[in-house]
């Protein structure tokens, strides 16, 4: 499938990326069923961050969504990557995580219900470090508790990407899509930079992040299990393919002899060019998928 | 607040199991023994420093790639072998510097080597063992949702040399544009952001606070008795549900984990409406 | 982090309570719910201290065609007055849909 669509294709596309996460979340449900959880009139916002005189979200940056996608039950849990680089915080994690516990509890009782978690973040929230942190390990807890029932889909298109502790939760999710503009990686190239220097990581080399963490690159090692266009359809269609198929028969992050024997096989003396381990990890060359 | 010194992992892990030795074939960054524990035999794991491994990035303490896939395989070995059996307790010893910050990382996708270790430490813990994770120096961010941020029950040490955080003082101070002293200053008001094990403990995650004289050199004495806490709350996660629900019923929770349980409470009540 | 109260007469009953954009650097997100009475108040959170003028400016201008008996909520993180405007237009226009 070509990577590029042109002319009136291209101009009629409706970016997804230029959506905010209430709109993201409502495009991916069947229309009219979706109604959103714990919105922003519920007044349920950061306790944290107006003491540093930041201002609060009323939402903390994070909309739970529960509607029918495909006919079949859901939940979107969407983080808002404009609201404090979509980092998770007290409040917002706890939505998150609370979500996926209410969707497996369905599950149990007989009403399978898929997570779709939308990851545009840079990881834990500093401004609540601790609360943020433990949020994140809470959430790893439940999705891997829910994805014994359903599966957990894990969607980022841009821009923020997703980083920091939330990687892990992209890590642990029964399927990942990615758009050509995402990135998935637990460090950024600037944390990288900082650690260890501009010969480990020139963060301002944008070709060499896209190389390393972009969307078609983590596709094309086999870490994401769609590379879809920066297109609302195009996107709420993976999604749908994804809660119909159900789960996987076995999870990526459970494939621990497979990974463990790649990483022993890498040549640690040299860095390598990405597109090599396109080749070792998954045959593939450079191609989108719909 | 105390520097990683990379020691104190190898001197618990001595302590319990007499021995400080990876397994057959595995890096010489993590440590893993089965040893008694109570009246159980528990299988110990450590991450520790390694000057000689083979990532560049990951030989002062960090968990990198290797580290993280290689927790994950000794921990779905206990599993694995004991289906149909007793769970055997699963215990993390935790002194870690951060995750590895590296291009080779990032390229080999150190994001999901992380999540493996986490899995199989959660699935563990689904499972029914009891997996209790013992913080005797340095537990951030990354390395400690890969090990062992996913315990039942989490027991910590209340010296200057233990710190639970998100990031570093000189890094967060970076990122969030302030001075280090203005983020001391903050950390006073602000509990989560606090770098203090004993703020810490006030979240209500903490199943307790030990105090040992010095951890880089505890007495026999000191070492029976934390093995006996490390006993009972092994006793007190076999008793319990195999989520991770306490570190909301606590009453650390109870008291700053209000919003949490607010949170909790309101998507249950809307879940069932319309 | 700066708390601004104002107070505007009004006479039109709200049906629908809405919501707009987000608390994004230089953005605003904007709360408005059915009040009851004859008075719409607006409540301002914002993290730029010292514009309590231009706050007034910008809403005398929004309240001269707008009469909703409302309470409006705003979270603000350094838009400019034309932002403002724009999610106060936006929030009207879905509390009327």
């Amino acid at each position: 499938m070509s990577s590029q669509k042109h002319g009136a294709a291209f101009i009629n596309r409706q970016s997804f990326i230029e959506l905010d996460a209430r709109e993201r979340a409502t495009a991916l449900f069947d229309p009219g069923t979706s109604r959103e959880l714990v919105g922003p009139f519920d007044r349920v916002e950061s306790p944290w961050l107006p003491m540093q005189g930041v201002t609060p979200q009323e939402d903390d940056g994070c909309v739970v969504m529960k509607g029918k996608i495909g006919g079949q039950a859901a939940v979107v849990i969407a983080l808002e990557g404009a609201f404090q680089g979509g980092s998770m915080g007290e409040v917002s994690g706890e939505k998150m995580t609370a979500a996926l516990d209410l969707a497996r509890a369905d599950s149990e009782r007989g009403i399978p219900t898929s997570a779709v978690i939308l990851l545009e973040t840079g990881g834990v929230r500093l401004q609540e470090a601790n609360l943020g942190l433990a949020a994140i390990a809470e959430l790893m807890a439940s999705i891997l508790a829910m994805r014994k029932h359903a599966p957990v889909i894990c969607l980022t298109a841009g821009t923020v990407g997703c980083f920091g502790g939330m990687s892990l939760a992209a890590g642990l999710a029964s399927y990942v899509v990615l758009t050509r503009e995402a990135r998935l990686g637990m460090n950024g190239p600037e944390v990288i930079e900082q650690e260890n220097g501009i010969e480990e990581f020139d963060s301002r080399d944008h070709a060499l992040v896209w190389a390393i963490n972009g969307g078609e690159q983590r596709f094309a090692m086999g870490l994401a299990d769609a590379l879809v266009d920066d297109d609302t359809p195009q996107i709420a269609e993976a999604i749908r393919r994804f809660v119909t198929k159900g789960l996987p028969p076995v999870h990526r992050s459970s494939q621990v002899a497979l990974y463990r024997r790649r990483i022993e096989a890498l040549d640690t003396s040299r860095q390598w060019d990405p597109k090599e381990l396109r080749t070792l990890w998954a045959g593939k060359g450079s191609e989108g998928d719909k | 607040m105390g520097e990683y010194t990379g020691v104190r992992g190898t001197v618990w892990f001595r302590a319990f199991t007499g021995s400080a030795s990876p397994m057959p074939g595995d890096p010489n960054s993590v440590l893993t023994a089965d040893a008694p524990l109570g009246k159980d035999r528990a299988r110990f794991l450590c991450v520790v420093p390694d000057p000689h491994a083979r990532f560049p990035c990951a030989r002062h303490g960090e968990v990198g790639l290797e580290e993280a896939y290689t927790l994950a395989a000794r921990v779905r070995e206990v599993v694995d072998s004991d289906k149909g059996d007793v769970k055997r307790p699963i215990i993390a010893i935790v002194d870690v510097k951060s995750q590895a910050y590296g291009r080779r990382e990032e390229t080999a996708a150190i994001f999901l080597a992380a999540a493996a270790a986490a899995d199989a430490y959660g699935s563990a813990r689904l499972a029914g063992h009891p997996v209790i994770t013992l913080v005797v120096g340095q537990a951030l961010s990354g390395a400690f949702l890969t090990h062992g941020y996913q315990a039942n029950r989490i027991l910590a040490f209340d010296d200057e040399g233990v710190m639970i955080h998100a990031m570093h003082k000189a890094a967060a101070a970076r990122i969030t544009r302030r001075s280090v002293k203005e983020l001391e200053t903050l950390a006073k008001d602000i509990l989560p952001m606090s770098y203090d094990i004993r703020d810490y403990a006030k979240l209500g995650m903490l199943y307790k606070l030990l105090h040992v004289d010095n951890p880089e050199k505890p007495s026999p004495q000191e070492t029976q008795n934390v093995q006996s806490e490390l006993a009972a709350a092994i006793e007190d996660a076999r008793r319990s549900p195999v989520d991770l629900l306490n570190r909301l019923q606590s009453k650390g929770a109870l008291e700053m984990r209000k919003a949490s349980l607010l949170v909790r409470s309101k998507l249950e009540e809307q879940w069932r409406e319309g | 982090m700066e708390t601004i109260e104002f107070e505007y007469p009004a006479k039109r009953k709200l049906s629908k309570r809405a919501h707009a954009g987000v608390v994004g650097s230089g953005d605003l997100e904007v709360l408005f719910e059915p009040a009851d009475g004859a008075t719409a108040r607006v409540f301002i959170r914002t993290s730029v201290d010292g514009f309590g003028d231009t706050w007034k400016a910008v809403l005398d201008r929004f309240f001269a065609k707008y009469d909703g008996v409302v309470r409006i909520q705003i979270n603000d993180a350094g838009a400019t007055p034309g932002g403002v405007m724009l999610r106060l237009e936006q929030a009207v226009e879905a509390s009327e849909q």
